[in-house]
């Protein structure tokens, strides 16, 4: 059974702005799934009608097999949804903001007592139960924000860019935690503007823009789309290096840039530049693999569209 | 057979409402509206008593002696119940219209949009977030008025039925205000604009007999004068209309109201794109 099925999904604002233009997408029960895409491509639109947010204009929307339109309480009690922007009650506790959360639900207050316990120990909050969400800072709102939307015991946990703001410390042990909540049987959707996280946690990946999917693949073979990589040698000043069979930039002194085949071997390059006295101090890559990915699919599917 | 299905439907439809998880939610919702005016009592209940205490003195003491007898009755019991109705009204419409505002306007009612909690429940929990505190404040002002006078109770049913259908009527009034509004002038326009001179001119301070045969026509045409005249039958025994027309009213716009503010939150009016 798949954990989410969309077909045909369109959304027009007033005003006539066409949000999404028929948006098909799957998601297996199980999957850690991304949903990624430029500003203003449609991601929390999407998100937004999953979660019961926003009215879609048409199309279907099925979770863990119950319909949208006509099973509706039961697709929302498979959904837990950590939002992008804040949107609890500033002024009242952690503990309230969990409890009432799962009572809305229909979790006895007794069961609920436990739950949240469980999940703000977990998220390192229970310490704050009684602290007023204003006082927490942005890592811990966010971090309330995935105990909140747990405490239901959810099957599908949508999160709409659950570590933008936090800081690396943070958002490492929020990846440890939501994989740990995808082993249990979970099945995540993530959309983020930070790819590193995308390619870390997720298996299968959607890219969206202008409110159409043009692409819709498992990472691996994604990521096997690569031709090539570029990678920034930092050398020591001195030769003028030149690289044979390699597309190559010296972009100053110190900085050598090499494109290089996904085929090719690096220690070709290293022999290259030892026969010319060039000593390499470090290498890295120029930018992530995923990110060069998206922004040519983006920009391809942009191409496509203006053609036709 | 058909109609016999229909039928067997609609009872497992109405049996469906009424789950544990249901129940659940809405007495989750419902302790939360209370909690939160409890949790501002200064700004909630400690102004309407100070209030009403200024009026029984102004009205009461200081210029009703002057006025003599209204009804039968002493200017100060007169009064009474329509102060005490005044601050029901005043109260059950603001908790509402100020919760349902502020949660749409910090957006944490998204967290009701997205679980499975019932339209109607959502309608019965803050509005019996209002009811309850109209109901509290109509006891402090009802015991604030024991210092000044001695409270005749001629028919505790009418009262309370009274104060039920009023605070549920207004609290559901101000869930529509708060649906609608977009900023937090909206929600202060309906109570200064219209409900402030429908109430002063709704019976509070005098009786309808005293008006010209025009104007206690036009009167009547004035909701509040049924809600206050009700209210002040089941203390004093005395009310300028009928007080079986007054419920009943009572109840039919509590109906008309309720629809329509189901159907809105429904079709997401106000709180989904």
């Amino acid at each position: 059974m798949h954990a989410l099925n969309i077909s045909g999904l369109k959304k027009s604002y007033k005003g006539g702005v066409q949000a999404l233009k028929g948006v098909d997408l799957k998601v297996e029960e199980g999957d850690f799934f991304a949903l990624l895409g430029p500003n203003g491509a449609g991601k929390s639109t999407t998100i937004g009608i999953i979660s019961s947010l926003v009215n879609a204009s048409s199309g279907d929307v099925s979770v863990f097999g119950h319909d949208l339109h006509t099973e509706k309480a039961k697709a929302k009690s498979c959904i837990g949804l950590v939002p992008q922007e804040f949107n609890f009650n500033q002024f009242e506790t952690l503990l309230q903001i969990v409890l009432n959360q799962a009572g809305y639900y229909g979790v006895p207050r007794q069961e609920a007592r436990k739950r949240a316990e469980k999940y703000l120990k977990q998220l390192e909050l229970w310490d704050k139960r009684n602290a007023r969400a204003r006082e927490l800072s942005g890592g811990m709102k966010r971090r309330l924000m995935i105990a909140r939307a747990l405490v239901h015991n959810p099957k599908m946990l949508i999160l709409d860019e659950p570590t933008a703001g936090v800081d690396i410390e943070i958002r490492r042990s929020m990846w440890t935690f939501l994989k740990e909540i995808n082993e249990q049987g979970v099945t995540i959707i993530l959309t983020t503007h930070y790819l590193e996280e995308a390619e870390t946690l997720c298996r299968n990946i959607a890219i969206i823009d202008k409110g159409v999917i043009v692409e819709n693949t498992s990472i691996k073979a994604l990521l096997a789309q690569l031709n090539s990589e570029t990678f920034i040698l930092d050398i020591e000043e001195g030769n003028t290096p030149t690289l044979d069979g390699y597309e190559y930039r010296l972009v100053d002194a110190h900085t050598l840039e090499v494109d290089v085949d996904k085929e090719a071997s690096l220690n070709a390059i290293f022999i290259q530049l030892q026969q010319q006295n060039v000593q390499v101090k470090s290498m890295r890559n120029k930018s992530n693999r995923l990110e060069e990915l998206f922004v040519h699919l983006v920009e391809s599917g942009r191409q496509k569209g203006s053609n036709q | 057979m058909f109609t016999l299905l229909n039928l067997d439907a609609k009872r497992g439809a109405i049996s469906n409402m009424f789950t544990s998880s249901n129940w659940v939610a809405l007495t989750t919702l419902w302790i939360k509206e209370c909690t939160r005016f409890l949790r501002i009592w200064v700004q909630t209940l400690v102004p309407p008593a100070i209030t009403m205490s200024l009026y029984f003195v102004i009205f009461g003491s200081l210029i009703g002696e002057r006025i003599g007898q209204m009804g039968g009755f002493s200017y100060m019991e007169f009064i009474v119940p329509g102060l005490i109705m005044m601050s029901v009204i005043t109260n059950s419409y603001a908790n509402v219209a100020s919760s349902f505002f502020s949660a749409k306007f910090q957006r944490n009612v998204e967290e009701l949009l997205i679980s499975p909690i019932p339209t109607w429940a959502i309608i019965l929990g803050f509005v019996g977030g209002g009811v309850a505190r109209a109901s509290l404040i109509g006891v402090i002002v009802t015991c604030v008025s024991l210092f000044f006078v001695d409270v005749h109770i001629h028919h505790l049913g009418v009262i309370v039925i009274t104060l039920f259908l009023t605070s549920t009527l207004f609290s559901t009034a101000g869930l529509l205000n708060a649906i609608f509004a977009k900023t937090f002038d909206d929600i202060s326009l309906v109570p200064t604009f219209v409900l402030t001179p429908l109430t002063y001119l709704g019976g509070v301070f005098y009786s309808l007999t005293l008006l010209p045969e025009f104007w206690q026509w036009v009167s009547k045409a004035n909701p509040i004068v049924y809600m206050v005249n009700g209210f002040r039958y089941g203390f004093l025994g005395v009310s300028d209309v009928n007080v079986g027309i007054s419920l009943g009213l009572l109840v039919v716009f509590n109906l008309v109201l309720f629809g329509l503010v189901y159907v809105l939150l429904q079709r997401g009016t106000g709180i989904r794109a």
